[in-house]
């Protein structure tokens, strides 16, 4: 085995691509002990390598042993040999002509060669460029050095415009400006040494232990931000942490605007107090090693004030005229311009919001847009709703009101949490199935990859919101007829069921055929379900269920009706009798499904005793009837013949 | 400590040292140093071209009177354009900072993902905000498309903030205080152009006036560009026909857009439309402008 390392060297690649990019040249190298790592400047991988695959053997069969002559020679001329190299085969087939080649083995150097290019631009980017000129290489951003090294050597090739070699580049502005010669074994340390640190894992851990030793420093916690730590483990080389300060002024200014300027305006940690308010620090990640002289703090902490400046300017600007009073300025502000304006769309969820939710919910319905016309919010977009749920409170509005408006985007995703009032739930509900009624009346529908107006997340919301919240309303009533959204709703569903709170599909097709109107009631029954699947008579009963099915499928149309007890034989009275003893309709849903498991016997006892296909066409129908019975009495919960059995 | 116009001729010389052209600003409105015609028409067509320049850059909606400290209805960027990109680019615009007096081992600079996309120009490239100590300093892109056309040459476009790098420089809170020339503040220079044009574009623009300009000079526009495109134009007509008289009417018509927009006059539905007029006569011309290219190499 030898040692084989490869760094692609590139100009800055966007922080968010690199894991992936990364996670698929260790998945595509066919060595052993393949290792990635990686910065925004470099794409590293290293693995072990046989130096030279096996010789083997393959055998080639020819035409058939009956072939002679010409036809023969062309073989012979086609694979490269004589006839005297032949010999005849036996195969399952019959006997043929066929010879052994022997295939000598490769040294991996080479075979390194050909395929590390192709490896190299099969990488998929989200969007890639070309330089210098058209015609020229494509990547996500230009490629400028390529160390590929196996042992010892240089494993040569031309990729990206570039030929590879044993030189690598350091930190840009730190250590050697120039090349530096490294080889398999000292190449960290070199660039270490030239201030940069090849693995993520080491300069994650680095980032969070700085952290939290510069606020611990000042008895003060970090908030903890796992998506901030990747981005600036990805967009440095040899990162350090250093706090700043900001006038302790600013902190009469709603904590989330703060937090929203330090986190996503300028890639800061906020830090809190041990009581948990927002302390006047940040601190910053910088990709050198060290602020001596201050120019780097001093530099952050001036960035800092003029931005909370401008939100303190917004602030106030924006207190001039209250949020009620901004209900009007909404038909100046497009929602869509199909559907129309956020004036006209505010008094459809208002309406909707009352039936949902009462007064209070029509009252923050009313309030929850007017922040899109605010300063702040046109600023700090991601803030809607948090705004007008802040500037509710400030402007005195009734607490649940601006509770409701500050929640009422929530849930922005799955792992979000809903809106944690009923009245914000309402809310909530009702704007996000108002968008999407308002979508789908002028054909704005969802299809393939594209969703511009996000109304899968939207619906996912409501669903979610269904699900685990304290709404009474059914998705049915808010679909109000509308065959395309319920088919929509209804992927959204199941994509919840299986995808968010992880039952099995055929759990979830069984469920749903029974109905999912009412989303905590069909929560409620997949969990009977699962609960109950384990146990000795639930697939065997389930496995019954499907074959009456099929036979009442085939039979086609059964008259409805009682079947004629007389015409019964001895387990057919047996099944009538069980089912119409088991009671489905008290107690948990678990409770039921364990009382329809009892049924096992009878089903078992008719299916063996029974021919259901009887001669005399009375008692096949009467048979149909009693089966029809079974089927419709035990499927309000789930319909069984949909649970896969083996 | 140097001024603002010791910087400038610093990063113009280190420029011109480069093998830049240094131009002069465009003397036409424009919103970027992007839409002047060295850089916006050529980045078009087989020919290298390097070059340098500061432009005044009007963005009637930013105005503040002058009264914000960092906002300003008008501001100077540095433009360079290198055509195609050197591979050492990154290298060269960091010794440009370092030229003015930026040591980098002791400051903080980042290269974070910003891509670039006028919609309005048909334009777009993939590049990067430059962040000096968490200050965004410069807008570096690789421009990919502009007018619609693919480039023949990728052309790497360094834009530089003048005044959020000499306020950095100087150390001001506020761009006013800059030191322009010795004895001279921005303020001293600078400031009633920023109140008298904030009072125009905020309060006395004549709406009714500004959208008969837009229709005038977007007719002229239009009509040049047809012209061009127009059967039978000999080759001799195309290599002097006037197609940055056209681009010059194009300009306009954008910079009475921005106007028109700091008035309030234009709502949201009509925004999407009027943008597609000035894009459409933007691309018009740069297709056109990429056409009379082999015209214009004919001596």
């Amino acid at each position: 085995m030898l040692p084989f390392l490869l760094e692609i060297g590139t100009e800055e690649i966007p922080d968010w691509m690199i894991p992936s990019a990364l996670e698929f040249l260790r998945s595509k190298f066919p060595g052993e002990n393949v290792r990635v790592d990686g910065t925004g400047r470099r794409l590293v991988l290293r693995a072990d390598v046989a130096a030279r695959s096996a010789d083997r053997e393959e055998v080639v069969t020819g035409p058939p042993a009956s072939v002679t002559g010409k036809a023969l020679d062309g073989f012979c001329a086609k694979q490269g040999v004589t006839a005297a190299e032949l010999s005849v085969i036996e195969t399952a087939k019959g006997k043929y002509w066929s010879f052994t080649r022997k295939i000598a083995g490769r040294d991996a150097a080479e075979t390194l060669r050909e395929e590390i290019p192709a490896l190299i631009t099969s990488i998929p980017w989200p969007k890639t460029m070309y330089w210098p000129s058209m015609g020229g290489p494509r990547f996500i951003r230009p490629v400028r050095w390529i160390v590929a090294l196996l042992g010892a050597d240089v494993v040569p090739f031309e990729c990206c415009g570039v030929t590879s070699g044993n030189t690598t580049m350091g930190h840009r502005r730190l250590g050697a400006r120039g090349p530096l010669a490294v080889t398999v074994s000292d190449y960290e340390q070199v660039l270490r040494e030239n201030f940069v640190i090849v693995s993520a894992a080491e300069r994650r851990a680095k980032i969070e232990a700085e952290v939290a030793a510069v606020a611990g420093a000042r008895g003060l916690q970090a908030k903890a931000d796992a998506k901030l730590l990747e981005v600036l483990t990805y967009i440095t080389e040899y990162p350090t942490a250093i706090l700043g300060s900001f006038d302790a002024s600013y902190l009469t200014l709603p904590s989330e605007v703060l937090v929203m300027v330090m986190r996503h305006h300028q890639k800061y940690f906020s830090v809190e107090t041990a009581e948990g308010e927002l302390a006047p620090h940040f601190i910053a990640i910088m990709n050198i090693p060290a602020d001596p002289e201050g120019h780097v703090v001093n530099g952050n902490e001036r960035v800092l004030r003029a931005r909370f400046n401008d939100a303190r300017f917004f602030y106030d600007v924006d207190q001039k005229k209250t949020l009620a009073a901004r209900e009007e300025d909404l038909s100046h502000v497009t929602f869509q311009a199909k559907v129309g304006n956020y004036l006209e769309k505010t008094a459809r969820v208002a309406a909707l919001a009352g039936q949902l939710g009462g007064p209070d919910a029509e009252a923050a319905a009313h309030l929850c847009k007017a922040d899109l016309t605010t300063e702040m919010v046109k600023e700090f977009t991601d803030l809607q709703g948090i705004v007008g749920g802040l500037y509710a409170r400030a402007q005195g509005v009734p607490r649940p009101v601006a509770q409701a408006v500050y929640e009422h985007y929530k849930p922005l995703s799955m792992e979000d949490s809903i809106p944690s009032t009923s009245v914000g739930q309402a809310l909530s509900v009702a704007d996000k199935v108002d968008t999407l009624r308002s979508c789908f009346a002028v054909g704005m529908i969802p299809s393939g990859s594209k969703d511009p107006f996000a109304l899968r997340r939207a619906s996912q919301g409501v669903v979610k919101i269904l699900a685990d919240g304290v709404l009474t309303v059914t998705l049915d009533e808010l679909c109000a007829g509308d065959e395309k959204l319920t088919a929509f709703f209804r992927e959204r569903v199941d994509y919840y069921f299986r995808e968010v709170r992880g039952f099995a599909y055929d759990e979830v097709n069984a469920v749903m055929a029974a109905g999912y109107g009412n989303l905590p009631d069909a929560l409620a029954r997949l969990d009977a379900v699962k609960a109950v699947r384990p146990t000795a008579d639930f697939e065997p009963l389930a496995a019954a269920f499907k074959r009456i099915k099929n036979i009442l499928k085939q039979a086609g149309d059964v008259a409805a009706g009682a079947p004629d007890a007389a015409l019964y034989t001895e387990q057919e009275a047996a099944l009538a009798a069980a089912t119409e003893a088991t009671d489905v309709a008290t107690g948990t849903y678990s409770e039921r499904l364990a009382r329809v498991a009892l049924l096992r016997p009878a089903v078992d006892a008719f299916f063996d005793k029974v021919l259901v296909n009887d001669p005399d066409p009375k008692v096949r129908e009467n048979r149909l009837r009693l089966l029809t019975n079974l089927i419709n009495k035990f499927s309000s919960i789930a319909d069984f013949s949909e649970i896969v059995t083996n | 400590m140097d001024t603002f116009q010791e910087t400038v001729f610093k990063l113009k010389k280190y420029w011109a040292d480069r093998g830049c052209i240094i131009q002069e600003p465009y003397d036409t409105e424009v919103g970027a140093g992007t839409m002047a015609p060295e850089t916006f028409l050529r980045v078009l067509g087989k020919k290298k071209y390097n070059v340098a320049y500061v432009q005044p850059s009007r963005r009637p909606a930013d105005g503040r009177y002058g009264d914000n400290p960092n906002r300003l209805y008008k501001h100077m960027q540095m433009q360079v354009i290198l055509k195609p990109t050197p591979a050492d680019v990154l290298d060269l615009y960091m010794g440009s900072l370092e030229a003015i007096g930026i040591d980098l081992s002791k400051h903080d600079l980042k290269l974070e993902e910003d891509n670039w996309e006028s919609p309005t120009l048909g334009a777009w490239g993939i590049g990067w905000q430059v962040m000096l100590d968490g200050m965004e300093i410069t807008q570096f892109t690789y421009f990919q498309q502009v007018g619609g056309l693919d480039l023949d040459h990728v052309p790497a476009e360094i834009t530089y903030g003048l005044e959020r790098i000499v306020s950095f420089l100087q150390g001001k809170e506020s761009v006013y205080d800059i030191e322009w020339a010795p004895g001279f503040t921005y303020r001293d220079v600078r400031y009633f152009d920023e109140l008298q044009q904030s009072v125009y574009n905020f309060e006395m623009a004549d709406v009714a006036r500004l959208w008969r300009l837009l229709d005038e000079y977007e007719a002229e526009a239009q009509r040049l560009v047809d012209a061009y495109r127009a059967e039978g134009l000999a080759d001799a007509d195309k290599r002097r026909f006037p197609l940055l008289s056209a681009y010059d009417n194009v300009l306009k018509c954008s910079n009475l857009f921005n106007l028109l927009d700091a008035r309030g006059a234009i709502s949201v539905t009509e925004r999407v439309g009027v943008i597609g007029r000035v894009r459409k006569l933007a691309v018009g011309v740069a297709q056109a402008f990429q056409d009379q290219e082999q015209y214009r190499e004919v001596a």
